[in-house]
Order: C-alpha cells, then sequence, then structure tokens
C-alpha cells in the first residue's frame, strides 16, 4: 500500500492504473519495503511524502517513474544528436583546425622565437616598457620552472578562442543594436550563458563532440565567453551619440558608411572593454575545460585536485594568476591607449 | 513672390504615435493638440504647414520650445516622415523619393548644422568639414584641399589638425558651418545653430552667417527661439506655435502688425528703435514739401532719433539707391515704437 492508493481510487482511475502496469524494475524504496516483509503500516500524516512521480508510481503503475522520464530525456537528447551533429560538425571544424594549429604552431617554434615575438605584440598593443619587462620576467620565470609548454598552451588556446569569439561577437552585437526584437531575445540567452555554472553544459557538449576533438572545449569556451563582446558591442553602438547619428544621416551616409565610420570607431572603447572581458572569462574557462581535455595550466591544476598533490596544483594556479595579471594588464593597457587617441 | 520656391510645404502634418494615420481624420476636424494628447494619446507636431521658401533667401522659423521647429526643419530632409502633406524641393516632391535619391538630395542638395554641433569627435578638424564631399565619394584629397578652403573662410585656417573636442564652442560650430558649406548645397539647414553659444560668441556667429549670405545667396532655413537673432537674420519670418503657424511674413510687418498675442508676447520686450527700419514705418510722399534730411530706407529707427535729437516734428526723406522712396514723420516714427497692444506680462514667454 503507497500513500496516494485512495487517491487513485476515489478518481476513479484504479482500472487504467492496472491495466498497462509495467513489470519493471523496482525502486530501491519498494526493494526495501517488500524485504521488510511488505509491513503495511499507515504512514503517519506528517511524513505524507510530496506526489512526486515516484511516489504516484507506488499507487498506479501507470505514471512513469523518475528514471524512466530520465532516459526518455536521454533517448530524446540522442535520437537529435546526430541530426545536430550534422549540423554543428561542419560549422565547428574550422575551429577545431585553428585550435589545433595554433598549438602545434606554439608548441613547434622554439621558446627563443616565441616568447621575443609575445613581447613584441605587448609592444606594439601597448607601448608600454614595463609591460614588456613584467611578460618577459614571468614568461622567463614560467619557463625556469618547467611550465612553460602548458602555459603556451593555455594561451595558444586563449588567443584562437578570444578571435573566434570576437568574430563573431562583434557581428551579432551589431546586428542586436539594430533590432529592439532581436536584442529582446538575445539578452535571456546571455544572461543564462553567463549564469548557468560552465559543468552544466559541459555535458550536452560532451554528447555532441567526441572529447578527442579539440572543438569540443573550444566550443565551451567561446560559449562562456563570447557574452561580453557581444553585450558590450551592442550597448556601444546603442550609446553612440544620437546627434552625431543624425548628423550622419543629415549628410546622406549609407547604412554602411555609418558603421564603419561612425558607429563602430565610437563604440571601439566599449567593444575593446568587451574583448578585454572576453579574453579574462577563455582564461577562467580554458582550467575548467581541461576537465574534457584541454590542455594547458588547468591539467596541472586538476592533476593538483585529482591526486592531491598539492605543490603541483598551486604552482601551476600561481602560473594561471600570472598569466590573468598580465593578460588583464596588457589588455587594459592597449584599450587606454584606443581610448586616448579617441577623446570625447 | 514671382520666383519659383526654392522650398515648398504644403498641407503638413505630424503625429507622432502608434497610429498616426487613425488619427488624421480628428485632426482635419480641428482637434487641438491638448486634446489629441489627452483622449487619443497621440502628439500632434504639425499641424497643417504650407510655407514657400525663396531661393537667395533666409527662412528663420521662430517658436518657443516645443512648438515643433525641430520636427519642421527635420520634414524637408526627411529625417522624419510627415504623416500626410508635401515636400516640394526645386518643385520635386521628396516625399516621392526612393531611398537613393533621398540620399542624393542629403548629399548634394542639402547640408545641415546641428544646435550640438554633431561633429565626428574621432575625425579631425578638416576631416569633420571634408565629411560632406567624401560620404558622396570624392577623392580624399580633393575634398580636404576643398574642405580647407572654406575652414579658411570661416576662420579657421591653422586648426585643421586639431580635434573637435580641443576647440571652444564656438568654433566647434564654425566648423559644423564649413562642413555644411563645402559641400556645395543650394539648403543649408540650421536648427538652432547658435543657441548653445555665449551671447558674444553668438552676435560674431550671426555676423559671419549674414557675411556668408551676402556672397553665397544659398537658401537658408534657420531655426531660433530668439526673436532678436530671428529679426536679424529673416528675410522671411515663420512664427510657430504648437505645431502651427501663427504668423509668417516680412519680419518688420510682422513687428508691427501682430496678429496674435503670442506674437505680441514675443514682440513685446525686444528694442524696437534698433529693430524697425525707416522703409517699415514711412509713408508715400504726398505733397510733403519740408524734410529736415534724407536717410536712407533701411536705417533703423534708433539712427533717426539720434539724427532728429528727439524732436518729434521733424521730417525726413527718405531714399534707397539715390531714389526717393518715401517720407518719414518722427511722429509716426514714435508711434511704431510703442507696441500694438502692450503686454501685461512681457517676461512669461521668454
Ligand atoms: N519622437 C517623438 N515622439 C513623440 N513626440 C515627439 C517626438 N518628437 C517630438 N515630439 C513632440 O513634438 C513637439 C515638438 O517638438 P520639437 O520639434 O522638438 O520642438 P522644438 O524644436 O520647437 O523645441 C513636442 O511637443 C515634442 O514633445
Ligand atoms: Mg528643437
Amino acid at each position: 500500500m503507497a500513500t496516494y492508493d485512495g487517491m487513485f481510487e476515489a478518481l476513479g482511475l484504479s482500472d487504467w492504473c492496472e491495466k498497462d502496469s509495467s513489470g519493471g524494475p523496482m525502486t530501491m524504496a519498494q526493494l526495501l519495503a517488500q524485504s521488510n516483509g511488505g509491513a503495511e503500516e499507515k504512514t503517519p500524516f506528517w511524513e505524507t511524502p510530496f506526489p512526486s512521480l515516484d511516489e504516484l508510481n507506488q499507487s498506479c503503475d501507470a505514471i512513469a517513474r523518475t528514471r524512466d522520464m530520465t532516459s526518455w530525456v536521454e533517448n530524446l537528447f540522442l535520437s537529435v544528436k546526430d541530426g545536430l551533429k550534422l549540423v554543428l560538425d561542419p560549422i565547428t571544424q574550422p575551429l577545431s583546425w585553428a585550435l589545433d594549429g595554433s598549438l602545434w604552431l606554439f608548441e613547434t617554434l622554439p621558446w627563443f622565437v616565441v616568447i621575443p615575438a609575445l613581447l613584441l605584440i605587448v609592444w606594439f598593443a601597448t607601448r608600454s616598457l614595463a609591460l614588456v619587462g613584467g611578460v618577459a620576467v614571468s614568461f622567463l620565470f614560467l619557463a625556469f620552472i618547467d611550465h612553460y609548454t602548458p602555459a603556451i598552451q593555455t594561451l595558444s588556446i586563449i588567443f584562437v578562442c578570444t578571435g573566434f569569439s570576437v568574430a563573431l561577437g562583434v557581428p551579432i552585437g551589431i546586428l542586436m543594436s539594430r533590432s529592439d526584437t532581436l536584442q529582446r531575445i538575445s539578452l535571456p540567452v546571455l544572461d543564462m550563458l553567463q549564469t548557468l555554472p560552465t559543468f552544466v553544459y559541459l555535458i550536452p557538449l560532451i554528447f555532441l563532440f567526441s572529447v578527442t576533438e579539440s572543438k569540443l572545449y573550444g566550443v565551451a569556451i567561446i560559449l562562456y565567453a563570447i557574452v561580453p563582446v557581444i553585450r558590450l558591442t551592442d550597448l556601444g553602438i546603442r550609446l553612440v551619440d544620437k546627434d552625431v547619428i543624425e548628423a550622419a544621416d543629415a549628410f546622406g551616409m549609407t547604412s554602411r558608411q555609418k558603421l564603419f565610420g561612425v558607429q563602430i570607431p565610437l563604440a571601439l572603447p566599449n567593444i575593446m572593454a568587451g574583448v578585454n572581458q572576453t579574453i579574462m572569462m577563455s582564461l577562467a574557462m580554458v582550467v575548467i575545460a581541461s576537465l574534457v581535455s584541454a590542455p594547458g595550466l588547468g591539467v596541472l591544476v586538476l592533476r593538483g585536485i585529482r591526486n592531491l598533490e598539492l605543490g603541483v596544483g598551486l604552482v601551476s594556479g600561481f602560473g594561471i594568476v600570472l598569466l590573468a595579471i598580465l593578460l588583464d594588464r596588457v589588455t587594459k593597457a592597449s584599450l587606454n591607449r584606443i581610448n586616448a587617441a579617441q577623446p570625447r | 513672390m514671382s520666383k519659383q520656391a526654392k522650398v515648398s510645404i504644403k498641407g503638413l502634418y505630424k503625429i507622432f504615435g502608434a497610429t498616426p494615420e487613425a488619427m488624421l481624420s480628428a485632426v482635419y476636424d480641428g482637434i487641438g493638440k491638448d486634446d489629441l494628447l489627452e483622449q487619443h494619446g497621440h502628439v500632434l507636431g504639425l499641424q497643417d504647414i504650407n510655407v514657400d521658401m525663396a531661393p537667395g533667401e533666409t527662412t528663420v522659423i521662430m517658436g518657443l520650445s516645443g512648438s515643433g521647429k525641430s520636427t519642421l526643419i527635420r520634414h524637408l530632409n526627411r529625417l522624419i516622415e510627415p504623416t500626410a502633406g508635401e515636400v516640394l524641393i526645386d518643385g520635386e516632391n521628396v516625399l516621392d523619393y526612393d531611398e537613393a535619391q533621398l540620399r542624393r538630395l542629403r548629399q548634394e542638395k542639402m547640408s545641415m548644422v546641428f544646435q550640438k554641433f554633431a561633429l565626428l569627435p574621432h575625425r579631425t578638424v578638416l576631416q569633420n568639414a571634408a565629411m560632406a564631399r567624401i560620404v558622396r565619394g570624392e577623392e580624399e584629397a580633393d575634398a580636404e584641399k576643398a574642405a580647407a578652403k572654406w575652414l579658411d573662410r570661416v576662420g579657421l585656417a591653422g586648426f585643421e589638425d586639431h580635434y573637435p573636442h580641443q576647440l571652444s564652442g564656438g568654433m566647434q560650430q564654425r566648423v559644423g558651418i564649413a562642413r555644411a558649406l563645402a559641400s556645395d548645397s543650394d539648403i543649408m539647414l540650421m536648427d538652432e545653430a547658435f543657441s548653445a553659444l555665449d551671447p558674444l560668441i553668438r552676435t560674431d556667429m550671426q555676423d559671419l552667417l549674414l557675411e556668408l549670405q551676402e556672397e553665397l545667396h544659398k537658401t537658408i532655413v534657420f531655426i531660433t527661439h530668439d526673436l532678436d537673432e530671428a529679426l536679424k537674420l529673416a528675410d522671411h519670418l515663420v512664427i510657430l506655435k504648437d505645431g502651427y503657424v501663427v504668423q509668417q511674413g516680412e519680419p518688420q510687418h510682422i513687428l508691427l502688425n501682430p496678429n496674435d498675442p503670442y506674437i505680441e508676447d514675443f514682440v513685446s520686450d525686444i528694442n524696437r528703435a534698433r529693430v524697425l527700419r525707416v522703409r517699415s514705418v514711412m509713408k508715400p510722399i504726398n505733397g510733403t514739401t519740408s524734410f529736415e534730411g534724407v536717410v536712407d530706407a533701411d536705417d533703423n529707427l534708433e539712427k533717426l532719433i539720434e539724427i532728429s535729437g528727439g524732436d518729434t516734428t521733424h521730417a525726413y526723406k527718405v531714399q534707397r539707391d539715390g531714389e526717393d522712396v518715401g517720407v518719414l514723420k518722427m511722429k509716426d516714427l514714435v508711434r511704431a515704437l510703442v507696441p500694438a497692444v502692450p503686454s501685461s506680462d512681457e517676461n512669461t514667454l521668454r
């Protein structure tokens, strides 16, 4: 006897319940109850269970159990998966190529080429000798403690994912800024991408892409990190002075001229602020993505957690902090240069 | 006006709101601005505007804040679409234009100067001035050559490589004017172009505009809420209130014959002696023979009071280009100095 037997009888549904009673496997609770000799105690009122699927199933076999429901979801997902894969595989393939190619390049080039190249990039982006010096010291230190390869792997993944995020996010942001409807639809999606614990969307991704492909972690990182570029591109373009836009219209600019000659340049400080955040979020995600085979410093952190190798975890964690500071400083410094070049 | 109007606005209506067309019949039936807002939740922006603007003249549209001036001027280049009516430019209805034609109109026939300057902050003064020409596809070097000429003309030679934020408000608006002039358009729209400037700089800019207009003869549509500025610049004055034209015509005529208390209030606190001209007050020469002297038709009354030493018995012969055109009796002059109906609260409308 289960709690809700009476309810189904009262509703006259007993027959329907019996009809296709499945002799399926029992739940653990049922098993326990049975082994207890099926003692038919009346449940005290205070302990009345919530009428959940499992609970109702005990009184009425026609009602599915929760584990049946989860397996439906799984089957549903698996059945659409092939279709999804057919579409997603080709369009995400370039991501795999880019990630693998970039990793190959960074790992193949010798350290005495890569480090000076990075320093040159920092110099051109920031024109700050202090920052160049900081980056040099940091990388030489990481190399000295044999963390050069994972650090450069992490950096390589961040570069590629940021590149993809900007290449996709800026156009999406532009479209959003032009259509209030699109903005209304997209904002909740962006909110969700940003607030969902990252583990949650790793799960469907694992089923969609094989763990051996780099696009798995690439997609995970991009989904998470693309949000700020989109948001700030949209915001930046919407914040462009209405009077200037009106002047552009009054002088007969085409929407192309307006976009590239007025809106994007004036929104650039905001867009670059979005890129800075995207880089930082890529870094955060590339560590978590080591769970799904992303190489880099995250793997070492993971090893530290799994094997309780405290030292490995702490040192690689420190390496990540170092990278974070460098990336933030360098992007902020180049952002400031853009702002200074474009006074208001 | 015998010449064909350069810009002609016919029966123009603009209603702001969700379903402006549905409101038209009520508006045609004469529902007021307040009633339309209260009963139907629509804003009556403009109602039955009919204005002809002659080529080479400055038409000033004056009205209080919210009277629809900006809305009206933005109909000329269709930055705002009307609810009903026509806008003819050189006889062509711009409302029939497709996108490409409209763009051509904005690129070649009309330029605009804005109250808040609306310069591109990331471009230099020279690039800003060249904007109109670059937009329509001219070579950058050619465009900048023309732009430099106009910058020089408005007194900004040497500032080509500055950025707008490095200039004062008055100088920024000079860039705005150079940008408009560099487009070589016949028509110049100026929406409160000088309202954001300090009084002294404002006077300078008005003088600059008059000086430029002397040689360029553009068709200028100038918006202001300032009567002194309107009287200084206008060949044709249009007074707007709550979206309709209260009175339009020759400024001196409006000043002497205001047809609405709204205008009387406007005109009551200006220095009439400085604004009114002899030609507006003079009478035909009907046998008068004794003149104290000869004055020019375009002299203002202040000058005459000075000449006459305040003697109200004097009469002067009025000449224009050496020809006798009338007689000015000081008695008429004094009468003209008193507003038609003195207003009790003259400052409320300023
Ligand atoms: N987009 C709009 N939506 C609703 N009402 C508007 C809009 N634009 C202007 N108005 C209204 O139209 C009237 C005229 O505005 P405007 O042309 O800006 O006046 P002015 O330039 O003379 O100060 C005002 O009552 C204003 O509130
Ligand atoms: Mg206005």
